[in-house]
């Protein structure tokens, strides 16, 4: 089971190591990590996703808050948060290929970013799900590069994750 | 205007430390050009890593924060395993190191070594110093994250061109503000709601079992403990860390847990229906399996880190606190007691007495018996350091301690531990005895240190058990390893006797019972080092 946690830190040099150094050391697996500053330029949100069970997630959890710099640490209830995820793809463009490609990525959303004689480069944001429906559906014309950033997950609703709260 | 290193031994003044354990060098001269002249005193250590040992016997028995200074690479890199032995047995050290200078930082300059990285898993925190002016804010920060919550070693790494630069004087006033860390707020006060659920499960058990782990010294709740106990008519078993927490000799202490603990213990532990967890992790070594402990009793965990707890096995009532707070918040809600026929069970086996001592061969001391008498020789309050092996389970197993302290590595079980430890234990109370006691294994791992305790005049007594061989090991071989025997042979042991005489050190060896225990009344007849080599009987087991 994947679990999505949201992690306020104090924005500083070395909390990015103390967090990372833990979950190797604990033997914690990350599916993916993404940090980023907050609204608040001294803190900074690490969006974590580990695979586990209940045990471990709690472990997890509260492994982190002891890391000094850790301001809080909440795991994101299913289905009450919007995650996303950004992906950029580089295309094989064979002969007369373009145009399926266009409409692919058109009823995806996806925006063309960059394209040449012979690639496209496509950008898309979404769920990890639907990411995996986009590359599926690219693959058949080759796929040659592929850059995704981990996934970021924001609460639904009027209420914001802060320090104080 | 002042140097960043006078700030530096302003503040470990404004922190009341009056002790610190180190060893120079290039990095951290600046540093030490302010030691003289300053209200601290500095012991000269013969390796680093002895220096954090040193720290921690001082940190352990003046219940203050612990600080060792070394170098940058080498002299960091040494201290480590005293680090990660302090991290484990939850000891508060704050540890200096100096630095190369921070614009050479990263490019591999003579004598630089990554250590807040190479430190980073055995450290509650640690800091590089990247602005002088930053140093009495790290430094009160460090006291505070290092003694404070489940206690720890804090780092903080120096680069040399921060003790040297020019900064704003002291200002005591402004350093003795509140500490505010935002992420690190430890909770004292066990939460109303599962003390009640605790005190409800307490009353309602028909074999309840205390176990009492390190936590009891690091909270200091001795008192609060005992006060705890009697009331409740508690039986009590203690982790390694957890010996002294009641006396040795209290009727309703059963002993040491664990797979090198006595029969009293481990067989309450098993036939109890609840154990209340004091400070104590369940470590693999107290419980084998914990996750069958927990179906057969309801357990009660109380411990300041909520990490602790649920990691090792299921617990009925969490209560995350200070220990003494957690157990004087029971003792003002407890109207119950254990019952009378299962503490006699419990209480009586412990008397018939688990392990009996094996007679001494001839030639041979008899490690269990000697030790035994070795700490009735003490006086009530003395300390004993325990070293790691063979040594280590026969104290635990042993000595009476009465309001002393038992002190010895638990978690990281490290060789070497006991003289620097205890060097470090008498320079907090140079009035209380203080009594080391090695293998000749463990003993050849810090005996540099007899010349730190002959320059700083500390009584320190060695009690040297000599079996010829590194006997844990060895008797690991014969049990697991169809008896092949491989490197545990300590063929060259020197004389342990001469050897103290180059240092100036009264010693003796004996080769009987009755010459170990004669040579008791030598060991304390004064307040000079003493030590006492013993013959141990080789194939002599642990338990």
């Amino acid at each position: 089971m994947k679990y999505t946690l949201s992690v306020l830190v104090e924005n500083q040099s070395g909390v990015l190591s103390k967090v990372s150094g833990l979950f190797s050391r604990r033997g914690f697996n990350i599916d993916s990590l993404a940090v980023g500053v907050t609204e608040d330029p001294t803190v900074s949100r690490m969006t974590i996703v580990v695979d586990g069970d209940a045990y471990l997630v709690e472990q997890v959890e509260k492994q982190l808050n002891k890391v000094i710099p850790v301001i809080k640490v909440k795991k994101l209830a299913q289905g009450e948060y919007v995650a996303r995820m950004l992906s950029l793809i580089k295309v094989a463009v064979a002969p007369g290929a373009r145009g399926e490609i266009m409409r692919i990525s058109e009823v995806m959303g996806a925006r063309i970013v960059d394209v040449t004689r012979t690639s496209m480069t496509m950008e898309f944001a979404d769920t990890a799900e639907r990411t995996e429906t986009f590359e599926t559906l690219l693959r058949p014309f080759g796929i040659r590069e592929i850059v995704r950033t981990g996934t970021i997950a924001i609460e639904k609703g009027a209420d914001a994750t802060r320090k104080t709260n | 205007m002042m140097t960043g290193a006078a700030v530096m031994i302003r503040c470990l003044e404004a922190e009341g430390i009056r002790v610190l354990f180190g060893y120079p060098g290039a990095a951290i001269c600046p540093f030490y050009d302010e030691l003289p002249g300053s209200g601290l005193h500095h012991v000269l250590v013969r390796t680093e890593q002895n220096a954090a040992h040193a720290a921690s016997g001082y940190a352990r028995i003046s219940g203050q924060v612990g600080v060792c200074v070394s170098t940058s690479g080498p002299g960091a890199t040494n201290l480590l395993t005293g680090i990660a032995s302090a991290y484990m047995d939850s000891i508060p050290l704050v540890i200096i190191t100096g630095q190369v200078r921070s614009d050479l930082l990263g490019r591999d300059v003579f004598q630089e070594a990554d250590i807040t990285g190479a430190a980073e898993p055995f450290t509650k925190h640690s800091y590089i110093v990247h602005s002088a002016g930053d140093l009495p804010r790290i430094f009160r920060e460090a006291f505070h994250i290092a003694g404070t919550g489940r206690p720890g070693p804090v780092l903080i790494d120096v680069p040399i061109d921060m003790q040297q630069r020019s900064i704003a004087d002291f200002d005591e006033a402004k350093y003795h503000r509140p500490v505010d860390i935002i992420g690190y707020k430890p909770r004292t006060q066990g939460h109303p709601l599962q003390i009640r659920k605790a005190l409800e499960a307490l009353s309602t058990a028909k074999r309840p079992v205390l176990c009492a782990g390190g936590g009891v010294f690091s909270s200091k709740a001795q008192d609060a403990l005992r006060a705890f106990v009697e009331q409740l008519q508690l039986p009590t078993v203690s982790t390694m860390m957890g010996i002294g927490a009641l006396p040795s000799d209290h009727p309703l202490y059963l002993g040491m847990l664990g797979s090198h603990g006595c029969a009293s213990a481990n067989k309450a532990v098993r036939d109890a229906d609840l154990i209340l967890l004091a400070g104590a992790r369940a470590g693999d070594r107290a419980m084998a399996a914990p996750g069958q402990l927990a179906t057969r009793a309801r357990i009660i965990h109380i411990d300041i880190d909520p990490a602790e707890i649920g990691k090792n096995l299921p617990v009925y009532v969490p209560i995350v606190g200070d220990l003494g707070t957690v157990l004087r918040q029971l003792c003002e809600g407890a109207h119950c007691q254990a019952p009378a026929d299962w503490v006699h069970t419990v209480t009586d086996r412990r008397a018939r007495h688990d392990s009996k001592p094996i007679p001494p061969a001839e030639g041979f001391v008899e490690p269990k018996t000697f030790l035994r008498e070795l700490s009735l020789a003490m006086r009530p309050d003395g300390i004993l350091c325990a070293d790691v092996g063979q040594n280590q389970i026969w104290a635990a197993n042993h000595v009476c301690v009465r309001q002393g302290r038992f002190l010895t590595s638990g978690g990281m079980g490290t060789m070497g531990y006991s003289i620097p430890c205890a060097i470090g234990a008498k320079s907090a109370r140079p009035d209380l005895q203080v009594c080391a006691v090695c293998g000749d294994g463990s003993f050849q791992m810090s005996m540099m240190e007899l010349a730190t305790a002959c320059a700083e005049g500390l009584g320190i007594k060695i009690a040297v058990l000599c079996n010829g061989h590194l006997g844990m090991v060895r008797e690991m071989q014969d049990h697991l390893y169809g008896g092949r025997r491989s490197a545990t042979s300590l063929t060259g042991d020197p004389d342990f006797v001469a050897l103290a005489g180059a240092y100036g050190i009264r010693a003796r060896r004996a080769r009987s019972q009755q010459e170990a225990l004669d040579a008791l009344g030598e060991m304390w007849a004064d307040d000079a080092p003493y030590l006492l080599a013993c013959d141990i009987a080789p194939d002599y087991p642990s338990l």
